[in-house]
């Protein structure tokens, strides 16, 4: 079983659910991301989704739009962001990594393969490869033993859900609501109803990502889900800080109030 | 034999043009791209669609539009020199026909709201247009830059009723546009269709925008048989996203003794590093939905584009152009700024015709293989060039760029 699939367990055990917290690589910079991480993992995040910048992250809203702006005009490399990657796992949280096709394809596919597993990390979202285009990753990724997440949306027809599903590893990403990343005032009336559709069709754990901010959304997330995802709402920490030592404090304390918030799930 | 050759076997049930085209998008949008191919494919074979597509582009934006042989430019260039005057269409560009018929279906899904991106604005015209006669909601997203530089257009939009939002993300151009339209997509798909301006993105655009804009191509292949008796030696056309080149190659391709040639826009000349020429100077990549070539630096990241000409001024191209390159069936060669201005010069004194700068690509294209072809063939050649659109938007950068303007 993946260290993916060991948190999943765990946080069952607890009657609660995983907490991923999403950053960017190399934003503020590259070692500035390895301490935001480690505060993270530090202040109660169960998994850490390491962000590999690309320059047009359609999938991503302004928050993270930036920071990966900061990062790559930072000069961070796809090699960069395997050393965080390797620092952050190091703490002994699962990383997973997500990232566009496009930096993935260039690095070589086979080659990102051995060289993330080697990192240890854990496996990789992947938000605009659907798995009727990812013959080369189903294939590296196999080959080295690393999870897949294929991400769903609430317009994914039944027989996709159970396509996309079917060739997951580790978890299922589930996008709560129509629409990029950034946190949210409400939270989702499609998110659950898409949860309980993928129930029907899979038994991997399923995460729930896109507009999840406060503990409160946590805790009602958790209620349906058996991971809350959370990017932009920390990401905002560290961009909206006026010092790194702000941005370390800000990241710990939300963390906490989701850590929380996911340990009193509302059912 | 059917004068005109049906379409190509390219691409196939899934978009691809050999190793390139497909769906490189976020799960969220493969519903809405199943529902616009199914409803792409039923009209193309429903009499009913193509009567009433036929009968717009006809009554409303001027099509078939004309081949005229441009005899004093002929002179120039050292070749008879056929333009097909697709600048005299309705909103002054080919890009009508695509958005006519994307409208067309917007209205058959049932969808209120269409969404656009643009650089030049050009293609936010046209949407902005065809969302008037349709009478949908239209929201045209242009960068930042490009709204300063064509502020013209940006009037036009709202004139016509059309939202403008200028995009601040990135590097504030078109292709920053194009990310911010897909976002909007992924928010709103269910009531909005996307208008994509281009042969480019995920399967079926690069498909259907070809057939939208394939006309140009049959009416130029007639035209030219009832005015020389022959087809022509070579088709020229500028490339950006490729849509203006594709519509006229199209209905070419089946002819092997004609040579087809795609100008990319060299901006300030490959060498230099600043330039649009993704075939040339690029390499082959995933950007905005599609396996193509992409100017992009070794990590993936896309790489800023640079051309005197808003409308090529794009990091990436139409799959079925990065195909048609490495089946070796079209030629893809770079034209710098220079060479367009003076292109553009050309056509404006011997013919009385003001140019896009985009178009200038394609003339200033044919007067540099004209000298080949006419060695080759040992006579005077027939190049067919796309005039894909007129010069209207971009009268004052020239002005600028030959110092006619008065001081302001």
């Amino acid at each position: 079983m993946s260290r993916i699939g060991v948190a999943f367990d765990k946080a069952r055990a607890d009657g609660r659910a995983v907490l991923v917290g999403c950053m960017p690589a190399g934003f503020p910079t590259v070692e500035g991301s390895i301490a935001a991480m480690t505060a993270m993992v530090e202040a109660g995040v169960d998994v850490v989704e390491v962000e590999i910048p690309y320059s047009d992250p359609v999938m991503d809203g302004p928050v993270i739009q930036k920071a990966s702006d900061i990062a790559l005009a930072g000069g961070v490399r796809t090699a960069d962001a395997l050393h965080v990657i390797e620092a952050v796992a190091a703490t002994g949280a699962p990383v997973v990594t997500m990232t566009y096709w496009n930096p993935i394809e260039q690095y070589g596919v086979e080659a990102f393969a051995r060289d993330l597993a080697a990192a240890g990390g854990t496996g990789l979202i992947t938000p605009d490869l659907i798995p009727d285009e990812a013959a080369e990753w189903l294939a590296a990724s196999e080959a080295h033993g690393l999870d897949r997440t294929f991400l769903v949306s609430p317009s994914s027809t039944d027989a996709r859900l159970r396509m996309t599903a079917e060739h997951c590893r580790g978890f299922v990403y589930a996008t709560a609501i129509m629409g990029v990343t950034g946190a949210r005032a409400q939270t989702s009336e499609a998110a659950p109803v898409l949860v309980a559709r993928l129930r029907e069709v899979t038994d991997l754990p399923v995460g729930v990502g896109l507009g999840v901010g406060t503990g409160a959304q946590a805790a009602t997330v958790a209620g349906y889900a058996d991971a809350v995802i959370v990017g932009s709402a920390l990401v905002r920490c560290v961009l909206d800080a006026p010092d790194e030592a702000a941005g370390l404090a800000a990241l710990r304390k939300l963390s906490a109030e989701l850590a929380e918030g996911v340990r009193n799930p509302v059912r | 034999m059917s004068a005109v050759p049906a379409a190509g076997q390219v691409p196939d049930a899934a978009g691809h043009f050999g190793r390139f085209g497909g769906r490189f998008v976020p799960e969220a949008l493969v519903a809405a791209l199943d529902e616009l191919d199914a409803a792409y494919r039923k009209a193309m074979g429903d009499e009913e669609f193509l009567a009433e597509f036929d009968a717009l582009l006809r009554d409303y934006a001027g099509t078939p539009s004309m081949l005229y042989e441009a005899r004093r430019l002929s002179a120039q260039v050292g070749a008879r020199v056929l333009l097909k005057r697709e600048d005299l269409n309705h909103t002054g560009a080919h890009k009508v026909r695509n958005v006519l018929g994307q409208a067309l279906l917007t209205r058959r899904m049932g969808k209120r709201r269409v969404i656009a991106e643009t650089g030049a604005g050009q293609h936010g015209v046209a949407t902005a247009t065809a969302a008037a006669l349709f009478d949908l909601e239209c929201v045209v997203y242009m960068g930042a830059v490009d709204t300063e530089r064509q502020a013209l257009n940006v009037a036009r939009m709202r004139m016509l009723g059309a939202t403008v939002i200028p995009v601040t993300a990135g590097s504030r151009t078109l292709k920053d546009a194009m990310n911010e339209a897909m976002r909007d997509w992924v928010a709103n798909v269910e009531d909005t269709h996307y208008l994509i301006g281009t042969a480019a993105g995920p399967h079926p655009f690069p498909e259907m925008v070809r057939d939208f804009v394939r006309g140009i191509g049959v009416e130029a292949r007639q035209q030219c048989l009832d005015l020389t008796g022959a087809l022509p030696d070579a088709v020229a056309a500028c490339v950006g996203g490729g849509s203006n080149a594709l519509g006229v190659f199209h209905a070419f391709v089946p002819d092997a003794g004609v040579r087809l040639y795609g100008f990319e826009a060299g901006g300030e000349g490959v060498e230099s590093g600043r330039h649009a020429a993704s075939i040339t100077g690029g390499s082959s990549g995933v950007l905005h939905g599609t396996r193509t070539y992409v100017l992009q630096n070794a990590d993936g990241q896309t790489i800023e584009s640079h051309s005197i000409s808003a409308g090529l001024d794009y990091p990436g191209v139409g799959p079925e152009h990065a195909w048609l390159h490495d089946t070796g069936r079209a030629t893809y060669l770079p034209v710098d700024d220079a060479e367009a201005m003076a292109a553009f010069e050309l056509l404006c004194r011997t013919e009385g015709i003001i140019p896009a700068i985009e178009s200038a690509h394609a003339l200033a294209g044919a007067r540099k293989i004209a000298p080949e072809l006419a060695a080759e063939l040992g006579r005077e050649p027939v190049i067919l060039v796309n005039l894909s659109g007129r010069g209207d938007k971009d009268v004052h950068t020239a002005g600028a760029y030959f110092g006619i303007l008065d001081k302001e």
